[in-house]
């Protein structure tokens, strides 16, 4: 490739949405050439749909709220296998990371006092689960994240972030000694490709929803990062786990935010019985997400799903009233009348659990390193290499994510692997130019999509996959349904290798972008599946028919997928919290 | 069978635009149009659009749609099919790339003059800058806008000068820092708008309000802000 075009930044973010455009501030800030590669405009990224909000201990709602409660509650939340340090960091550091936003200019909802308004959600406690139900989610109305990323863009508008939109990253690149020095790009409009080349890549590349047919997730989320890490050798952690939030529109998908039941709503099915009563006595609609999904699933199950067919539940909300409806989840109105033609005002919702969130993902330490291991099995930082957000693992969310959590894992670990990178690119840092050949590898799966005329249509596959994804690995799972979905995804591979690519052109080619999204999905569908084949126990999001019982003698541990071997291995849960002492396995209860 | 008219551009490939009819079985049902267009891509990959979130929020599909813009993904077929037809063009007044995609350089262009951030030198508190529930309900009906263009590419003095008027969506952010009870840029920001044209090029035709996906008042906005220009020049 004698003829692409290089170039050079200290720093590139790949993906413009909340990780990546908090991790370019903090490096546009502090001087050093960066740049954003984002395929689509960032104020497009998936973390405009967050709604009910950003869950901190900022002590508004109630003055005496500590982080240590809700390090507590991440932790149960988790099922026992998020990394306490990291836990404990996004905990402790979150109020700042808030402040800052706020300093930014996110309009937060207010209480009389003019603080942040904060509202209940869901597996929240005060005192360690012994003093009750906690309101912990900082929110603009139920338009948060919309509101947190208009406000990073701005942000990084005042700092002259430098954003490469509409440009689509295709693989990294590789040196001699297996660090990262950049990666391949197209930018979308005209077609060129182009090697840029960086001391520091991140990927902050999101989530891959789509992987499943029914899903809350914008058609982006398709795991770019994760594919073009696996496709690079590079391991993926605790992929089996998949949130499934119990809230999405029956048929459409789209979200609507647990703040609904943090304000009052609650789940009811055919009978009109608050079924979470009988699931989580205490806690009841506010248990973590993963209870009431299958709670859901099992009332459903049980014939007492609603509509004609039986096959979702309502969400009651026209109790609490027009006038604290428009004022706190007017976006729930609108999308409601929307896509359920329901006007909760006067009518509940009907629900479905849909495909929410990724807990898995690259792993990395608390500084967003990305980690590998070695020959021996041994954890080594991958030089020049980190990731933040969804498509990270640092584990913050281990089995189960808490709601809200997600909004600041991404402001927290997107400014720590900002301010890590600082630190090492005023240290220097040298690595190992590219060979020819290095940047030729990283070309591979694009110049077989660029000629690929045959096969079949990516659309078709892509449906294909979504199907057997939703059927073999869905919110309760078996050994032999998934093993028979495994088989069918080995099937697909070599088809969705030979996706027919019909439309040649350079000019805002989409087909092309869309045919190498496929790849990435396909790696992550496969790491899913076989990582949760593999994990015998049920434990937060990952629920076995055939192994109902949480295992913590065998399981209470990471899955790390290693692609080039397509096997998995055991990592240790990290348990050594900095400043206090770690929060012990116990039964989880709501 | 629904009839749709397409507009289809490829600079490779055509000399000029020109507009495709393809057949889109609703089976009776009444599907939002980003629906139509996905189903009719699955069939004709080279069909080319922007879209991601499907619910509304991230602005990306702004299409005209037979005659109005709007959101592809929330408009639903039974508002916009007249005789059985529909007809999709690229949002108006801006550069096409391709199809429906449009170069909204020019757009983005007038977002960044306004200033898009807060200004605030003063040394902020250890906790959030306190802000009262009615200095924060000025914000309502402001900070939502997507920036989706759906307003601007709608408005006849943006179409005249993109580059001078700063349009509808821009002058709503304009409006939304002015009133942010926490911003202290309104004297900057107000000389910077004070120049026939920035601002004073609104006709109050108000097809920006008719358009809006988000059921914004750009117009209001515009009239706050001429309101302050003028009572700061006296």
């Amino acid at each position: 490739m004698a003829n692409m075009r290089t170039m050079s930044f200290d720093a590139v973010i790949v993906g413009g949405g909340g990780s990546g455009m908090r991790a370019a501030l903090q490096l546009a800030q502090s001087g050093y050439k960066t740049a954003v590669i984002t395929k689509v405009f960032p104020t497009r990224s998936h973390t405009v749909s967050a709604q009910g909000g950003i869950t901190c201990a900022i002590a508004s709602d109630d003055p005496n709220d500590q982080w240590q409660w809700h390090m507590y509650d991440t932790i149960k939340g988790s099922d026992y296998i998020g990394d306490q340090e990291a836990i404990e960091y996004m905990c402790k550091t979150g109020p700042e990371a808030v402040f800052e936003l706020e300093h930014m200019g996110l309009p937060f909802s207010r209480n009389d006092n003019g603080r942040i308004y904060q509202r209940p959600f869901g597996g929240q406690s005060k005192d360690f689960g012994e003093g009750g139900q906690a309101a912990r989610t900082c929110a603009a109305a139920d338009r948060t994240g919309h509101a947190l990323l208009h406000t990073l863009y701005q942000g990084n508008l005042k700092n002259e972030t430098v954003f490469l939109n509409e440009w689509f990253a295709v693989d990294l690149v590789k040196n001699a000694d297996n660090a990262v020095v950049g990666v391949i790009a197209i930018n979308i409009e005209t077609g060129e490709t182009v090697y840029v080349k960086s001391k520091a890549t991140v990927f902050a590349t999101g989530g891959a929803g789509r992987i499943y047919a029914s899903t809350t997730n914008a058609h982006i989320c398709t795991g770019d990062g994760i594919g073009m890490s696996m496709r690079a050798g590079f391991p993926v952690q605790d992929m089996e786990m998949w949130q499934f939030h119990p809230t999405g529109i029956h048929g459409a998908g789209t979200l609507v935010t647990e703040g609904c039941r943090g304000e009052g709503g609650y789940l009811v099915n055919k009978d009109g019985e608050r079924f979470m009563e009988r699931y989580a006595p205490n806690a009841k609609d506010l248990a973590g997400r993963d209870v009431v999904a299958r709670s859901m699933v099992q009332e459903i199950l049980a014939g007492r799903g609603c509509g004609e067919n039986g096959d979702h539940v309502f969400l009651k909300l026209d109790h609490l009233g027009e006038e604290t409806l428009n004022a706190k989840l007017p976006g729930i109105l609108e999308l409601s009348r929307t896509f359920a033609h329901a006007d909760p005002v006067v009518e509940p919702i009907p629900v479905v659990p849909t495909c929410h969130y990724m807990m898995g993902g690259i792993p990395t330490n608390v500084d967003g390193q990305a980690l590998t291991l070695d020959d021996a099995g041994n954890e080594q930082v991958v030089e020049g290499f980190y990731a933040c957000g969804e498509a990270a693992c640092v584990s913050v969310h281990g089995a189960n994510r808490l709601g809200g959590n997600s909004l600041l894992d991404l402001v927290v670990f997107g400014r720590a692997s900002g301010l890590f990178i600082e630190k090492q690119l005023r240290e220097g840092v040298d690595l190992k130019d590219a060979t020819e050949d290095d940047i030729n590898r990283a070309m591979q799966v694009l110049n077989r999509i660029n000629q690929s005329q045959e096969g079949e249509k990516a659309s078709v596959l892509r449906a294909e996959l979504q199907t057997i994804m939703q059927n073999h690995f869905g919110v309760f799972r078996r050994g032999d349904f998934m093993k028979e979905g495994i088989e069918k995804l080995k099937a697909l591979r070599p088809r969705i290798e030979n996706v027919q690519l019909s439309d040649t052109s350079n000019a805002f080619n989409t087909a092309r972008i869309e045919a190498l999204e496929l790849q990435n999905l396909l790696e992550v569908a496969e790491a899913t599946a076989v990582a949760a084949e593999w994990r015998t126990e049920s434990r937060g999001a990952h629920a076995r028919e055939d192994f109902q019982e949480r295992d913590d003698e065998n399981w209470l541990c990471h899955s790390i997928y290693l692609p080039e071997s397509q096997t998995v291995a055991k990592r240790d849960v990290n348990f050594t919290p900095k400043t206090r002492e770690a929060f012990e396995p116990k039964v989880r209860t709501y | 069978m629904l009839e749709v008219s397409i507009y289809r551009y490829n600079p490779e490939v055509d000399s000029e635009p020109y507009m495709q009819v393809f057949s889109y079985d609703t089976q009776g049902k009444d599907v939002m149009v980003l629906d139509v267009l996905e189903k009719l891509k699955a069939e004709d990959p080279t069909l080319v659009f922007r879209r991601s979130c499907r619910e509304g929020v991230c602005g990306s599909d702004g299409v005209n749609i037979s005659g109005k813009n709007g959101l592809a993904c929330i408009t639903p077929l039974s508002e916009v099919v007249k005789n059985n037809k529909l007809v999709i063009r690229p949002l108006p007044g801006l550069p096409v790339i391709r199809d429906l995609v449009i170069d909204m350089t020019q757009f983005y262009a007038q977002y960044e003059k306004i200033q898009p951030y807060l200004i605030n030198n003063t040394p902020a508190p250890a906790i959030e800058r306190l802000q009262s529930p009615e200095d924060r309900a000025k914000l309502d009906g402001l900070y939502e806008c997507i920036l989706c263009a759906c307003c601007s590419t709608a408005c006849p003095s943006f179409w005249w000068n993109p580059d001078k008027f700063i349009g509808p969506s821009g002058l709503l952010q304009a409006y939304r820092f002015l009133a942010d009870s926490r911003d202290r840029g309104t004297e900057d920001r107000l000389a910077n708008l004070d120049d026939p044209f920035s601002v004073f090029r609104c006709h109050g035709i108000m097809n920006c309000v008719q358009v809006c996906p988000k059921g914004l008042n750009p117009t209001k906005a515009i009239g706050h802000i001429r309101s302050m220009l003028l009572s700061s020049a006296t």
